[in-house]
């Protein structure tokens, strides 16, 4: 198959309908803007439906009612809308519906600016919404990957009646890179359990969030739990870049994670022995992978655009054995590779923060 | 060979197009290709730019902060770009646009009058492709042939009859830096 | 014998929670008896509300879904976006749709999703312990007025139904109220047409239901039915306010 030149943003949008998503609802907010345009008209070719909502709130409600009736749905936002869609995200998790949402996200914290960013990965990946539930977390760095993740969202959002959340930046949505739409076939199970009305069925079909006695929503919170455990146990996906006789290792996620991968090669070929371990589900965290890479490793250095979120997954599972750096630019700028290489050589030289 | 480009003028003289001309003409010809618009504040003001990144490798960071080339089309742009070109570097200056000199001495200067080639052309549209294939011929990035089999397939039918003197257009520009 | 009298197919055997002299059990059972007279039971998707209805999907057997707190019409949308052919309504306290949720029902109204909505007022908020509501009547007390609603420092009720037929979208909006026998029949016609509207996918049908509090409102079932009758009906007038041709 043939490669075509995509948008980040539209290469969700592509992806979720060849995965059979025929429902997307959203409310415009830059620099997402270009999915909810592909797929106004994209979605009504396969005789889906695109809503645009009067706001974040309904949107995730409509996907919520979707999900409920038993359809691959979508919506998408970035950080000021997704944190008005928790509420509906706790709902979801609560009600163990599938559902995909795509966060491209911004400059913050309150509006902040359009600019990339890689501060909400503590909303994405400790909560957001209220109540004890986990979000999968998916997080591409290219366009291709874009592709291949969000048809992975919605097979893991149906295997495992689960929200996945795909956390992108403005360059991962603004980017054009060359993609091939692989076989991507709509993957989607019979869903007994989605409400659509009794006919043919003996029994009714209920889904809610509710339970009253603590004793019950305990038991149910552990069968959650139990969920969780199985995602954490197979589903972690990371990449190792450089790794094979890495002393120092970078860590770094999505949009940063390319220009990691720029400064690895820099600092390559001034001889430093440097590698990347990438994260692509932010959780499940690959942290056993990283436990794994400090008994080797000399040092860490997070790389991320923020003030430093992800670096506290990194300690927890580095748990003190080796030292872990922290190289941000935060509030929308962009790390610069030879800036990143310049804390690298201070942190092989014993002098990094 | 990795080549990192920004192009940059103002909003309105089809950078973002330039770009994407580039970027796909790099794809047709099988190489790694990115295309990242701008972002910040540069974006208001009416200025636009680009970063396109041709590469034989797969590409490592779409962001670029030390282009191997730029494109200049206003002088907002020159001031903001120049200090950033990798020594030895390609600096293609629009020179009907931009009256301010290049001050660097370690970067290859082309000055490029494409407004006024264009107009000889009858075509003041086209300043954008003559600065492309100065690009072309000076770096080798991409050929003139894979951007007009790009124009054949991004273009709609109707526009197909602009492909002559886009094509035109290219070669104009490369053959100007060829007679430097 | 002759049976005269039985319990609506559509009703579950749980017997309702609701203090004595609440009317949802009357809504819910008119409800049930409308869907069992249309033969709609395999075609109905309820979307439960949050407040004292919030475990009404427990007193019927058909399909349900419970969301969150005034966001019904919006969840009511997704489903019959979904599935279109099917009869999908909400049923909302005044909390949940002229507070909270005014937003998601007054798009639901703009773009006329053909959905039934149900709107229950009975002036208080029930379940969290008898707070104002939008729907509170000026100097009516509650526990977070409990001098009685001033205007100067909470504003006036909120005619929602009136509002809402203002819009292009609602093509069907009504007031019944179930605080006797007579107009407990005439709500029966009148949620049954709101059903009939969407059968025949014309529109955005609203029914608004005075519905009383005894509980909280601190009257007997009879106070309280007295009570609606004498001061919620003068300000929220009965009848239909908004009927299209289709009917």
């Amino acid at each position: 198959m043939s490669k075509i030149l995509m948008k980040g943003n539209e290469a969700f949008g592509e992806a979720a309908v060849l995965a059979g998503c025929k429902y997307f609802f959203g409310y415009p907010i830059t620099p997402q803007s270009e999915l909810p345009h592909y797929m106004a008209k994209r979605l009504p070719e396969v005789g889906g439906v695109f809503l645009q909502a009067e706001s974040e709130i309904a949107a995730i409600n409509m996907v919520y009612g979707a999900a409920g009736a038993g359809a691959r749905v979508m919506t998408s936002s970035s950080g000021p809308g997704i944190s008005l869609k928790m509420e509906g995200v706790s709902y979801l998790a609560g009600a163990e519906l599938p559902a995909v949402l795509v966060n491209v996200v911004r400059g913050g914290p309150g509006l902040g600016n359009i600019a990339p960013a890689q501060s909400d990965y503590f909303q994405a990946t400790k909560g957001g919404g209220h109540g004890d539930y986990r979000l999968i977390v998916l997080a591409p760095s290219s366009v291709q990957e874009i592709v291949d993740l969000t048809a992975k969202a919605f097979d893991l959002a149906d295997q495992y009646m689960n929200p996945v959340m795909l956390l992108a930046d403005g360059i991962l949505g603004q980017m054009m890179e060359p993609v091939e739409l692989k076989d991507i076939k709509p993957n989607i199970p019979a869903k007994p359990w989605a409400v659509n009305g009794m006919k043919g069925r003996a029994y009714r079909n209920l889904i809610v969030s509710v339970h009253i006695v603590a004793e019950d929503n305990e038991k149910f919170n552990l069968t959650l739990q139990a969920k969780y455990d199985k995602i954490f146990q197979n589903e972690v996906l990371y990449e190792n870049y450089k790794m094979d006789d890495a002393e120092f290792v970078m860590v770094a996620y999505g949009s940063s994670a390319r220009l990691a991968k720029g400064a690895v090669d820099k600092a390559r070929e001034k001889g430093l022995k440097v590698g990347l371990i990438r994260p692509i589900t932010l959780w499940p965290f690959p942290s056993e992978r990283l436990a794994e890479a400090a008994t080797t490793a000399k040092a860490f250095l997070t790389v991320e655009m923020s003030l430093g979120q992800m670096v506290e997954d990194v300690r927890l599972a580095v748990n003190g054995v080796k030292p872990v750096y922290l190289y941000t630019r935060t509030g929308g700028m962009v790390p610069v590779v030879k800036d990143i290489v310049v804390e690298l050589e201070k942190i092989v030289q014993g002098g990094g923060k | 060979m990795l080549h990192e480009i920004i192009i940059a003028g103002f909003g309105g003289q089809g950078i973002l197009s330039m770009g994407q001309l580039l970027t796909y003409a790099g794809m047709i010809e099988n190489k790694e290709v990115a295309w990242l618009p701008s972002y910040g504040p540069e974006m208001r003001g009416g200025t636009a730019n680009c970063a396109v990144t041709v590469s034989d490798i797969p590409i490592s960071s779409p962001v670029v902060s030390e282009p191997t080339a730029v494109i200049i089309m206003n002088k907002p742009s020159l001031i903001k770009f120049e200090p950033m070109v990798k020594p030895d570097g390609f600096i293609l200056v629009n020179s009907s646009l931009v009256d301010q000199k290049v001050k660097r001495p370690d970067i290859k200067v082309y000055e490029i009058p494409a407004n006024e080639i264009a107009e000889e052309m009858g075509n003041s549209r086209v300043a954008g492709n003559i600065m492309l294939g100065a690009l072309q011929e000076l770096t080798g990035v991409v050929s003139i042939d894979s951007m007009e089999e790009t124009l054949k397939k991004v273009l709609p039918p109707h526009k197909h009859n602009l492909i002559p003197v886009n094509r035109q257009a290219l070669e104009k520009g490369a053959e100007f830096v060829r007679s430097k | 014998m002759r049976k005269v009298f039985s319990k609506p197919a559509s009703l579950s055997d749980k017997p309702f929670h609701y203090c004595p002299g609440c009317t949802h059990g009357i809504i819910h059972r008119l409800i049930a008896e409308v869907i069992d007279e249309l033969n709609i039971k395999e075609e109905v998707i309820g979307i439960a509300p949050i407040g004292c209805a919030v475990f009404m999907y427990d007193y019927f057997d058909f399909d349900f879904l419970g969301g969150a707190h005034g966001r019904a019409p919006a969840v009511a949308t997704g489903v019959k976006r979904v599935h279109p052919d099917k009869m999908v309504f909400t049923y909302q306290g005044d909390g949940d749709a002229a507070a909270i949720g005014t937003a998601e029902i007054v798009h639901a109204a703009a773009r006329s999703e053909k959905i039934t909505s149900l709107f229950i007022n009975n002036a208080i908020y029930g379940m969290t312990g008898g707070q104002m509501a939008p729907t509170t009547l000026l100097g009516q007390e509650s526990t977070t007025s409990p001098e009685g609603r001033s205007k100067e420092m909470a504003g006036y009720p909120i005619r929602l139904t009136e509002m809402l037929a203002t819009l292009e979208g609602t093509v069907y909006a009504a007031r019944v109220s179930v605080h006797d026998v007579k107009h407990i029949i005439q709500a029966k016609k009148v949620i049954k047409r709101a059903f009939e509207i969407q059968q025949k996918k014309v529109g955005f049908a609203l029914v608004e239901v005075l519905s009383t509090c005894p509980t909280n409102w601190g009257l007997t079932p009879i106070e309280a039915t007295k009570w609606l009758e004498q001061n919620m009906i003068p300000y929220y007038p009965l009848g239909e306010i908004k009927v299209p041709k289709e009917v």
